[in-house]
């Protein structure tokens, strides 16, 4: 049984195929990295699964639901959350209360919902942020900010969208040993967009897929994709 | 915290004895008016300010209380105060249709969008001249105080008012204020979060659009005159909409404070310069939205440094 399933996924912009045919499964529990160059389809395909565009063709079943036709909303509500690839903080609020417009998706009491945007604020290490208004921070915080959101709605899944675009080194390795974390503590699968082949997202992803132009071009371990002579091509030409 | 709690008591009391201590007939009906405004720009804000959507239509809800009250006392023998419990009833079900229609436009569209609500609805009551009196308009026949006293005027303004506020302040601290602040934010992160942003901007505008025919209903049955260009015109959404931004969007004592100076000081100047009032009054709204762009609370807390939400930048 997978928590995710999809299945011949396709979605046509007018005469542009930008996702062709594409099938995956993610199993609970599970890190997986969706790689690819710019512009392969990976933030379409996020968009696809969490009902913020619909599919021209294909399934898409999580934990026993069809999501083809869910509003974004209640893809939410179903478990399954999000972050953006080009971050979307809620500017005027603080990092606590970003977290904890999160939290209210679990729970309509007050102090319960403060209780999770605790926990989930000291789990994402964010504690000492807690009062700054979202607009001012950094970007490492910004992603770290969006990642914190999605997880107090208490999901299953989270679709990573370009979690290390713009991060220096420091800032990616707190982003990949945050999503172990993930895994490894909280029990949540990931599905984590990124453009370039790097060895920090590599590492800790128990499976990799390569997209291009659409298409999933390779699929397996970290190592076996590293080798893949279809890989190479699609980054570095013939 | 407790320091807040004295100054609400003592403000009440203040308010509760107000009528006592202004005895002249026009400090008290400026009191009313002001208190009147308050519930207005707090009802707007609900919708304006906390989910961020800017209507320009709110006169549409307000003539639609105050005509309530006319068609009430027109065509009935019931009394016209039954208006602030029809009145509310009525704008429910068109408010949650101009919702459909207009939340499907973002930003600038839907505020024109409201804007047209607003039109549709004056010139609906310029026209159904046999519901409503068209240009002539409806004159109320007094009911329930009869006699010359402002003063029961005066508390029904200030329940209606401060039960708005009360309303904004739960709202602002709980769930929907969140979900509604989130909105406003970023429609697409609310969504991502789980919140369906149609649902809860119909909710905002429901309580907003009640509220505001609420306030209606009473100012026909003070005023005791109905017509289109007094409770339906554009100038009246504008007026409400700029006592919210003078005063702080978004924020539970913005509206209120925008309400008191606005109203207070294009009484004041009326009265002490004439036709140049307008000319004073524009002077006014420029200086405070060059010198406190997040409005008079924003610039107060500036000044003071009372945020309780420190903005300080973080350098990583």
């Amino acid at each position: 049984m997978f928590l995710l399933e999809v299945k011949d996924l396709t979605k046509r912009f007018g005469g542009l195929v930008a996702v062709d045919s594409l099938s995956f499964t993610v199993s609970a529990g599970e890190t997986v990295s969706i790689i690819g160059p710019n512009g392969a389809g990976k933030t379409t395909v996020f968009n696809l699964i969490t009902g913020f565009y619909q599919p021209t063709r294909g399934e898409i079943n999580f934990d026993g639901l069809n999501l083809v036709g869910s509003k974004p909303h209640r893809t939410a509500l179903f478990g399954v959350g999000r972050t953006f690839q080009l971050v979307k903080p809620l500017r005027g609020l603080s990092v606590f209360e970003n977290i904890l417009v999160g939290a209210f998706a679990r729970t309509g009491d007050r102090s319960e919902a403060r209780r999770i945007a605790q926990d989930v604020i000291e789990f994402t290490d964010l504690s000492a942020l807690g009062d700054a208004l979202a607009d001012g921070l950094p970007i490492g915080m910004r992603k770290r900010l969006e990642l914190a959101r999605s997880l107090a709605t208490g999901p299953k899944l989270i679709l990573l969208d370009e979690v290390m675009s713009g991060l220096n080194p420091t800032e990616s390795k707190e982003a990949v040993e945050l999503i172990r974390r993930l895994r490894d503590e909280r029990g949540i699968s990931a599905v984590a967009g990124v453009e370039h082949v790097m060895q920090v997202v590599m590492s800790i992803s128990d499976r990799v897929i390569v997209l291009n132009h659409g298409r999933k071009i390779a699929e397996g371990s970290p190592s076996q994709v590293v080798g893949n002579p279809d890989v190479i091509e699609a980054y570095l030409g013939k | 915290m407790k320091r807040a709690k004295i100054y609400l008591s003592v403000l009440s009391l203040f308010l509760i004895a107000a009528p006592f201590l202004f005895e002249a007939r026009y400090s008290q009906h400026v009191l009313i008016l002001v208190l009147l405004y308050v519930a207005l720009g707090s009802a707007w804000n609900i919708l304006g300010g906390f989910a961020g959507q800017l209507s320009l239509g709110h006169a549409a809800f307000f003539g639609i209380g105050a005509y309530t009250a006319a068609v009430i006392a027109s065509k009935t023998t019931l009394s016209p105060w039954w208006a602030m419990a029809a009145g509310p009833l009525l704008v429910l079900p068109i408010a949650l249709l101009v919702g459909w229609i207009c939340f499907r436009l973002r930003g600038p569209y839907f505020t024109l969008a409201t804007i047209a609500v607003g039109e549709v609805m004056r010139l609906v009551a310029l026209n159904w001249s046999d519901l409503t009196g068209g240009a002539v308009g409806v004159v109320i026949r007094p009911s329930i105080f009869s006699g010359t006293s402002k003063v029961p005027y005066y508390y029904i303004v200030l329940f209606i008012a401060a039960v708005t506020i009360a309303l904004c302040h739960g709202i602002s601290r709980r769930k929907l204020g969140y979900y509604l602040m989130a909105i406003r934010e970023d429609e697409e992160t609310a969504e991502s979060i789980g919140i369906d942003t149609t649902k809860y901007k119909l909710i905002a505008l429901a309580i907003s659009a009640s509220l505001t025919a609420i306030a209606g209903a009473f100012y026909a049955n003070y005023f005791l005159f109905v017509d289109p260009t007094i409770v339906l015109p554009l100038a009246l959404s504008v007026e409400i909409v700029l006592m919210a931004i003078i005063g702080g969007l978004g924020t539970v004592p913005g509206p209120v404070l925008g309400a008191v100076l606005l109203k207070l000081s294009s009484e004041v100047f009326r009265n002490e310069f004439a036709q140049a009032n307008l000319l004073i009054y524009g002077a006014l709204l420029v200086i405070v939205i060059l010198f406190m762009p997040d409005g008079l609370i924003g610039g107060f807390r500036r000044l003071f440094r009372l945020g309780t939400r420190k903005s300080q930048r973080v350098s990583a």
